[in-house]
């Protein structure tokens, strides 16, 4: 009796195990057959390359080139301020701060990722946005620089996190062999604790990156949602993201359109999982030393 | 340029490390600051206790409250017990191989996946395949397949806590593996897999994405009944009044912005102590 009792739990356990696998293939099973169908009336070329997303006009446009110039502008102007503070963060709390604050500054910046991000949308909404457009002078202050900004504070936490445990795990030898060597302090960390962690600050950046790339809520309140190709980052675009959350209301279930954000999902999808998986290949890196 | 010695570079280094770890906690201060110096003065016992009125754009917001807590209750139920198991099957069962890799790499991938993507698969799975409906029920549904890899990765950690010598100890005496699981190892697991529970519970009671296609609607003027009911939500709710609708008070909007910041942050500060409070409580 214990005996088939335990069967029957080891077959539900596993199950489980292995219920992650079949929900991604499930997932991308689902986009892709909502999306092919699509594909395949409208022309993959078409949708990569199009250059207009105009999904009520007549004949109907889906060219995902501005969406896709959109979620890049905002994300590349995001690393370029969350790459920076966080890695400088990290370093300060492994490093430097005083041992007893190392936990609590850790928690305040992890803090971050626990505010919504309709929430960091809404803040940004009222009080940035508005010194964006007086500050710099532009019509709106709704653009992809407000975006950048405010999807930088929610990537911070990623990689401050993961740069951390990083830069903690690198062996305690390399740092005094440079100290023993006459190297300051400073130079040891830059010159020595920098590059042993590399590859997990590296990991670190990915899945910030993936973080900011699949933000929705914020960047569909902050960034104008104008579905065009912008000539500067001081102007609004629309991001892959809040395309999908803005228009999956309005479309009729089943039609081109709806079919047509399954596309997208299908993109972002296959987006997020090659960054995920490279990441995933230098945590790995890291891991094995 | 000037060249400055070892000692006044490592000096000015060290001052900009600092100044950028205060950019990087500041954010957090300065939206909980603004939302609370904006927000305090809506929360009422009647603001939290009563039907929204005159077209939501003033009275309560009862019903957003009650549904995000049916919404999350409903996921955290689904998906801890799936969590769990997978993690027990990861860390007491799998060998490390090629099939285990893949079940890793599909738990990263899952937890990368954007949170409108999880919202296209709930509304095409749950909502038109299955013919659930906008509901509770496909909502929790779809959170609670995002939370997977959160609940797995966190169970697995605290299972992986427990020292090896407690399931010899317990083999050993002829007890049976999944019997030295369920008697051994897991209650020693718990405090970590709740732990991951409620930050999971956190999590979600912000997410809005993936409730907006599944679970959410504009405005509903009853509170939900059963779990096929349509539901308001907070996230959603805080959405819509600040962005869909013109002449909205803003008490009401940043009223609203509060109550769900302080059910996130103190869901979140509650694990935190938890977890300080039982690393230091352990039994080994």
């Amino acid at each position: 009796m214990r005996l088939s009792i335990d069967t029957i739990v080891e077959a539900v356990i596993f199950i489980c195990g292995i219920i992650s696998v079949i929900f991604v293939v499930l997932i991308f099973g689902f986009l892709f057959k909502e999306g092919f169908d699509f594909l395949k009336d409208f022309g993959i070329l078409r949708f990569v390359t199009g250059k207009f997303w105009y999904p009520s006009s007549n004949p109907a446009l889906f060219g995902i080139l501005p969406l896709v110039v959109g979620s890049l502008l905002v994300t590349f102007g995001a690393c370029a301020v969350a790459i920076p503070i966080g890695v400088m963060a990290a370093l300060y709390i492994s490093e430097v701060a005083p041992k007893n604050m190392r936990d609590i500054l850790k928690s305040s910046v992890e803090l971050m990722a626990a505010v919504p991000s309709v929430v960091v949308g809404f803040v940004g909404m009222t009080t940035f946005v508005p010194v964006v457009k007086v500050f710099f002078n532009v019509p709106t202050g709704l653009t992809a620089f407000s975006g950048s900004i405010m999807l930088a504070f929610m990537a911070i936490p990623t990689i401050v996190t993961i740069s951390e445990d990083a830069i903690r795990s690198v062996p305690w030898q390399y740092k005094e062999g440079a100290l023993a060597l006459g190297a300051t302090k400073w130079q040891t960390l830059r010159r020595v604790v920098l590059k042993a962690a590399m590859p997990g600050i590296i990991a670190a950046i990915m899945l910030g990156i993936g973080r900011v790339i699949g933000e929705t809520m914020a960047v569909m309140m902050i960034t104008g949602n104008a579905a065009c190709i912008p000539n500067s980052i001081f102007e609004p675009v629309r991001t892959m993201t809040a395309t999908i959350a803005a228009e999956m209301g309005e479309t009729v279930k089943g039609g081109t359109h709806y079919k047509a954000l399954f596309a997208i999902g299908l993109v972002l999808f296959l987006i997020t999982f090659i960054v995920n998986f490279v990441a995933d290949l230098f945590l790995r890196k890291t891991q094995n030393r | 340029m000037i060249k400055l010695n070892p000692k006044s570079s490592q000096k000015l280094s060290y001052f900009i490390l600092f100044l950028a770890t205060i950019l990087a906690i500041a954010p957090v201060i300065i939206i909980v600051f603004i939302i609370v110096k904006n927000g305090l003065s809506a929360i009422t016992w009647e603001f939290l206790t009563s039907m929204p009125k005159n077209g939501i754009r003033e009275g309560g917001i009862l019903p957003a409250i009650l549904g995000t807590l049916s919404i999350v209750a409903c996921a955290i139920i689904i998906t801890l017990p799936i969590g769990v198991f997978a993690a027990i099957y990861l860390n007491e069962y799998a060998r490390d191989d090629l099939f285990t890799r893949v079940i890793k790499l599909a738990i990263v991938n899952l937890a990368g996946i954007p949170s409108v993507v999880y919202g296209l698969f709930g509304l095409g799975i749950f909502v038109m395949f299955l013919r659930l409906g906008v509901s509770i029920i496909a909502g929790s549904l779809t959170l609670s397949i995002m939370e997977l890899p959160v609940i797995i990765t966190t169970a697995r950690s605290a299972l992986n806590n427990v020292p090896h010598s407690f399931r010899e100890a317990s083999l050993s005496l002829g007890v049976s593996r999944w019997q030295t699981i369920k008697y051994v190892v897991l209650p020693n697991a718990i405090p970590g897999i709740l732990t991951g529970a409620v930050l999971s519970i956190a999590r979600i009671s912000g997410e809005t994405a993936p409730i907006l296609f599944t679970a959410v609607a504009f405005y509903v003027p009853r509170l939900p009944h059963s779990i096929f009911d349509q539901v308001m939500a907070l996230p959603y709710h805080l959405y819509i009044v600040s962005t869909q609708i013109p002449c909205m008070s803003r008490k009401v909007i940043f009223g609203t912005a509060l109550v769900l910041l302080l059910l996130v942050l103190t869901v979140n500060f509650v694990a935190i102590v938890a977890r300080v409070y039982f690393r230091r409580h352990r039994k080994w």
